[in-house]
């Protein structure tokens, strides 16, 4: 019911929205719970377990039972808290967790089974038979127990993260915040000020009161001007600080698009990272419920909840109201539901010698001991000494008293303390480096207790930063001190909720310390009590009261669990915003990209990059006939292919010779000018790490070569040696790889074309030799090595000319029947040379097991040397590169047994790597690893892959298929 | 978590690459006997208090730090470059 | 004999404007690693004044005229704009990086908010003021961020990076946009 004249509602904005497709009216500034409860919608949800109805026990983020699912175009959104969702035209809100209506669930059943769902059901109700856990239990379970549901189809929303950086983060903007946020602004400080509700004044806005002589909400507006008038705040609503982090790092959660309808490219969400030098917690508290028999009926609520709903909102959430409530707040509400015009009909406080006097029925030392009404409330059962009576009610207040929301304070470990002067946990100063806590959160719960609180907290943190503290005079407020309470539970029988979230009773909590759970941490596991969506935030303290009081000890003694980020449930999208599609990872393009699309190659990744797989001729029907196709090309004529991906390390100083010599296992110091080398690359435990080519441009300039996969690694590696064994050598080196293209030309023809469009024809270039060659008058470098066993060039321009020398070279090599190859053809060219990638370097291999043991030099220390000579690193039981051939098509990743051996891990002997079908030799190859398998040469192995079900006999051979002596690639 | 880079300053732990202990700093001389490689290989304290370890600034200023911090407190007291610690 | 026609990074890429920030292609330019042997600083920064440079502080750079150098990492910084001057030669390595880099640069008092989605440092003028170079990820990409004015910062990374670059601004500034036309 809507009160006139109540209320922060824009009422010049009714807004339309539905939920379980009946339309209603509410207005902008609602919540879909403000806004159900205002059309007399009581009944918002079923419980996890039981089935039970629910309305809506809180009017904030905290809230346990008013989970909805939200539907839009392209979203659905399960567990949506109605007391957050703010309501717009057209949203479509669906209750859930239910079968059939909201109003007829046919799992309510489950209520009556509950005997048999009480804490540790599953660990004991389904045991038997064994079987049927997985394929009957554990889904009938899924199905009953749950919330809402996913969609099932892509999240097509926009999300965004970003970053922010302040020196005071105040968390929270009610009286203490605006307090710390007004002070830290005042003196030229960077502030953000962030609140999780719309609007900025926090319970103010619930409570009402006085600040300075004025109505506390006019003193709020006045500091929310200035705050926004100064240029070094930042206020950001709707954002729910979710986690503190380690040196000031802080994670929130800002609702960006969730409020309104949806538009293209409008954020749904946003994760900001902040990080702030100083942090005020200004968080406040939450009301904690009391347990007594059925307390968990849709109109049953929070005091606070009420007075939020009713000044806020201007909704009442009921006819007949009543309070139970030992505090003058409860008696607050009760005077400000009269005056609007509602009728309260009793004030249950179970205070012995409290006041009276009110214009209701007041029942002083009495208790609540029960509730009627099938889908929300009708009535209470009141006790009062000896005698209980009924009283007709649609609506009942309650309240336990507070809890500090100080979840914050314990994100990086720390553990709040007992304060038992106000009979709650309160937080341990300290517990996050920079972060204090003022106000409600900090236990000081008076409105001038908040502002003098944040006030201070300010200071603090300005005196440490070294701004100057300005000096404002702190508004007069109320200081009332507080009525420190601890009804947890009330003594009388029935299933009274502890955490209504998850549907434990105070009775699952004494059977946890029956069955001798007692620490706080086990109960938790066997009731999964502060495991649901709310994580507790309105039980935790109120059933370790009801273990500790079953236990026989103390509530400090019994502890508390720990709080973790996040503080409300933050969608994976948004954590992962930017980084699905071509978010996920940057797109590395070749200088020959588009001309590779141009020939409709399909492109492949290769580390960041993007290769062409093959380039198919009209007639080719599979990639195989064009990698067949151009493997042939480059064995018969020339082959042209983008290499540009190699990772390229220029190398210069007096000492760069020295430390190649030092990161290289063979030597290069006495390479000539104007040679190149293969170098191999060890860790420093001895496994290989990398392999490619160094040429020596000059007597102190070297350009080293890595693979495309290991680029990065090796630049660290590098970076690692030089700097901390040799930081004193004149050495520097910087990558190149994206300064220079670089193709390989190779084939019988390569020379041939290189002549036909060099400046000047190709002198002697030995094999290994380099030249400096002008092309259409760029300097070009040629590199005169092969990957492919043909002869090869590579030649190396500038990457500006990348473009036009491929598609140039491209015309060329077609006239001379040859053509562009792909990352296929290249695999195939150079497992039949037996040349190794990282399918074969892959981390546990040596220099011995690839066959180049020979290579790491004898007469020079070099990084990795000493460990690859441990035992065992090297010897016949070490699985070496070999060569497979067969028939039959082979796999990589398949395992090897000698032929006869029973099949199992005890008899491997060793995998494949790599395989091909080599069109050159006309049978299919692999490159493996095999238990001393160079002394196994023309043996035969049984290669088996019961993934891909293959079995096949094939012959161990050397790993170089083709032309051994190497006379092709020397021609 | 944040490291001050004794060049970039203050920044987020994303631009850091983590390598491990600060031990493999101390290679041995070549020669040295196989129980000093395995030392410096392979054996490790996990104190719980001060540790001293390696970070990569990969998306900075492409220097190895020496990081002095704390396990408990996850305090970080100290951020130097390997390159410029004495005797480099 | 071939005519090797050079193909710049952002080769037809025309600006954008969204939201108020001008986001445009920077043309390519020669740009040179210039990084100190160990004792060479001296000798470096007497070649260094011919282009009226000296050798810039961490986190900076310098310009004359067109001519910048810009810090890029420890006794390393990129001369752009120019070729390096001969006598450098035995005092720093110098390397070409010509067209291994892809600029930008987003202009507009927004222009640090806007990159707060993707940098994980604070390019407000405060904290990142006029002068200001610095080397930080742009998202996944390794980049040079320099202040080129009070309202204009530039971002220089791979150029094989180029298209993630435009990409991930183009969206940034998308949201933006779509972010601005609700604010209130
Ligand atoms: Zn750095």
């Amino acid at each position: 019911m809507r009160i006139e004249g109540k209320g922060l509602i824009d009422r010049a904005h009714p807004v339309r929205f539905s939920f379980d497709g009946t339309s209603y009216g509410g207005y902008r500034g609602d919540t879909l719970a403000s806004a159900l409860l205002a059309n007399g919608v009581r009944l918002m949800g079923r419980s996890f377990k039981y089935h039970r109805p629910r309305g809506p026990l809180t009017a904030g983020s905290e809230e346990p039972n008013a989970l909805v699912e939200i539907h839009g175009k392209t979203n659905q959104t399960p567990n949506v808290r109605a007391t957050v969702q703010e309501i717009f035209d057209g949203l479509e809100a669906r209750s859930q967790n239910r079968l059939g209506s909201l109003k007829y669930d046919l799992l309510e059943v489950n209520d009556l089974l509950a005997p048999f769902f009480s804490a540790g059901f599953y660990y004991k109700t389904f045991m038997w038979p064994r079987a049927f856990w997985e394929s009957v239990y554990e889904p009938m379970i899924r199905r009953a127990a749950g919330l809402g549901r996913l969609s099932g189809k892509h999240d097509e929303g926009a999300y965004e993260k970003a970053w922010a950086w302040c020196d005071l983060l105040v968390i929270g903007a009610g009286p203490a915040g605006l307090m710390a946020a007004l002070t830290a602004a005042r003196a030229g400080a960077q502030v953000i000020l962030a609140d999780e509700t719309p609007i900025l004044g926090g319970r103010l806005a619930s409570d009402g009161g006085m600040i300075g002589g004025e109505p506390a909400l006019v003193w709020a507006a006045a500091v929310e001007a200035e705050l926004r008038s100064l240029p070094n705040v930042r206020i950001m609503t709707r954002t729910t600080i979710t986690g503190a982090y380690d040196n000031g790092t802080y994670g929130a959660l800002e609702r960006v698009g969730l409020h309104r309808p949806a538009k293209a490219n409008l954020p749904r969400e946003c994760f900001w990272r902040i990080v702030a030098r100083r942090a005020v917690l200004a968080a406040g508290a939450m009301e904690r419920p009391v347990a007594f028999p059925d307390n968990d009926r849709p109109g049953i609520m929070l005091t606070s909840a009420v007075r939020t709903y009713l000044n806020r909102y201007g909704v009442v959430p009921g006819q007949r109201i009543t309070i139970f409530d030992g505090s003058e707040t409860g008696r607050a509400l009760a005077r400000e539901l009269m005056a609007a015009g509602v009728q309260v009909a009793g004030i249950i406080d179970p205070r012995p010698d409290a006041s009276s006097l009110e214009d209701c029925p007041v029942h002083l030392g009495a208790e609540v001991v029960g509730s009627r009404g099938r889908l929300g409330l009708s009535g209470i059962t009141v006790r009062k000494g000896a005698e209980t009576f009924e009283v007709e009610t649609d609506c009942l207040a309650i309240s336990g008293g507070w809890n500090p929301t100080l979840h914050l304070t314990c994100h990086m470990n720390g553990r709040p303390r007992w304060a038992e002067d106000l009979m709650a946990f309160v937080p341990m100063e300290g517990a996050v480096p920079g972060l204090v806590a003022a106000g409600a959160a900090a236990g000081r719960f008076s409105t001038h207790g908040a502002l003098a609180g944040g006030q201070a907290a300010a200071q603090g943190a300005l005196a440490d930063l070294g701004f100057k503290v300005p000096d404002i005079a702190l508004p007069e407020a109320e200081d009332a001190p507080c009525q420190p309470r601890a009804l947890w539970a009330v003594a009388a029988e029935g299933r009274a909720w502890v955490d209504f979230a998850n549907d434990v009773t105070t009775k699952d909590v004494r059977l946890a310390a029956q069955e001798n759970y007692r620490s706080v941490e086990h109960m938790k596991r066997y009731t999964t009590q502060g495991m649901a969506p709310d994580q507790g935030k309105n039980s935790n303290v109120a059933a370790l009261a009801v273990l500790a009081d079953a236990t026989g000890r103390s509530i400090p003694e019994t502890g508390i669990t720990t709080f973790r980020p996040p503080y409300v449930p933050v969608s994976i999208a948004a954590m992962g915003a930017g980084g699905r599609g071509a978010g996920f990872a940057p797109q590395r393009l070749m200088t020959s990209d588009q001309a590779s699309r141009d020939r409709m190659a399909p492109m492949i990744e290769a580390g960041l990059w993007y290769r062409p797989s093959y380039f198919p001729k009209p007639g080719e029907t599979t990639w195989k006939e064009a990698c067949d196709r151009e493997v042939m090309m480059v064995r018969n004529a020339v082959g042209v292919a983008d290499v540009s991906t190699l990772g390229k390390i220029d190398i210069q100083g007096r000492d760069a010779a020295r430390f190649l010599d030092l990161v290289y296992t063979n030597t290069f110091s006495t390479l000539p000018v104007g040679r190149v080398r293969y170098g191999l690359m060890l860790r420093e435990d001895g496994m290989v790490l990398d392999d490619g080519t160094s040429a020596r441009l000059g007597e102190n300039h070297f350009l080293m070569t890595t693979t495309t996969a290991a680029a990065g690694l090796v630049m660290r590696h590098l970076d690692f040696v030089h700097q901390a064994f040799c930081a004193d050598w004149d050495l520097r080196f910087i990558s190149v790889t994206e300064s220079w293209a670089q193709f390989a030309v190779a084939g019988p023809k390569a020379r041939a074309l290189l002549n036909s469009m060099l400046d000047a024809p190709l002198g002697d270039v030995p094999f290994m030799g380099l030249a400096s060659v002008p092309v259409g008058g760029v300097e070009a470098r040629l590199f005169r090595i092969s990957f492919s066993g043909e002869e090869g060039y590579e030649i190396a321009v500038p990457t500006r000319y990348g473009e036009a020398l491929f598609r140039d070279l491209l015309a060329r090599a077609e006239t001379m029947g040859g053509g562009p190859y792909g990352m296929e053809a290249l695999n195939v060219l150079r497992i039949e040379k037996g040349f190794v990638t990282h399918a074969e370097i892959h981390g546990r291999v040596t220099a011995f097991d690839i066959g180049m043991a020979k290579i790491v030099s004898a007469k020079k220390d070099c990084i990795g040397k000493a460990a690859s000579q441990r035992p065992g690193l090297s010897g016949p039981e070490r699985q070496q590169l070999v060569g497979l051939r067969s028939f039959a098509p082979l796999t990589a990743g398949a395992h090897l047994f000698r032929p006869g051996a029973v099949i199992g891990q005890a008899a491997d002997e060793g995998y494949s790597t790599s395989t091909c079908w080599s069109p050159t030799l006309n049978c299919w190859l692999a490159l493996a690893f095999l238990t001393d398998g160079r002394a196994r040469l023309g043996e035969q192995v049984r290669l088996v892959d019961h993934l891909r079900g293959k079995d096949v006999v094939c012959d161990v051979c050397d790993p170089v298929f083709l032309d051994p002596d190497g006379g092709r690639m020397r021609a | 978590m944040r490291l001050t880079c004794p060049l970039c300053g203050d920044r987020d732990r994303r631009e850091f690459h983590y390598y491990g202990s600060d031990a493999y700093l101390d290679r041995p001389a070549e020669g040295a006997a196989p129980a000093a490689w395995d030392d410096y290989l392979h054996n490790r304290d996990n104190p719980a208090g001060l540790t001293k370890d390696l970070w990569y600034h990969e998306q900075g200023c492409a220097q190895w730090l020496v990081v002095t911090r704390n396990t408990v407190t996850h305090e970080v007291s100290a951020v130097e470059l390997v390159a410029g610690r004495a005797g480099a | 004999m071939p005519e090797l026609i050079a193909k710049e990074a952002w080769q037809g890429q025309a600006a954008v404007t969204r939201a108020g920030l001008v986001l445009a292609p920077l043309q390519d330019r020669p740009i040179w690693s210039v990084a100190l042997f160990p004792g060479g600083a001296d000798g470096a920064a007497t070649a260094l004044e011919s282009l009226g440079l000296g050798f810039p502080e961490p986190n900076r750079w310098v310009s004359a005229a067109e001519v910048r150098l810009v810090w890029t990492g420890r006794a390393q910084a990129f001369l752009m704009g120019a070729e390096p001057p001969a006598g450098l030669a035995g005092h720093a390595a110098v390397t070409d990086q010509s067209g291994g880099w892809a600029g930008v640069s987003l202009s507009g008092p927004a222009g640090p908010e806007a990159l707060a989605r993707l940098v994980p440092v604070d390019l407000r003028p405060g904290s990142f003021p006029a002068g200001a170079a610095i080397r930080a990820p742009v998202n996944h990409m390794s980049a040079v961020i320099l202040r080129t004015g009070p309202e204009t910062v530039e971002v220089w990374v791979f150029r094989s990076m180029a298209r993630t670059l435009w990409h991930e601004l183009t969206e940034v500034l998308a949201r933006f946009e779509a972010r601005a036309t609700v604010a209130g």
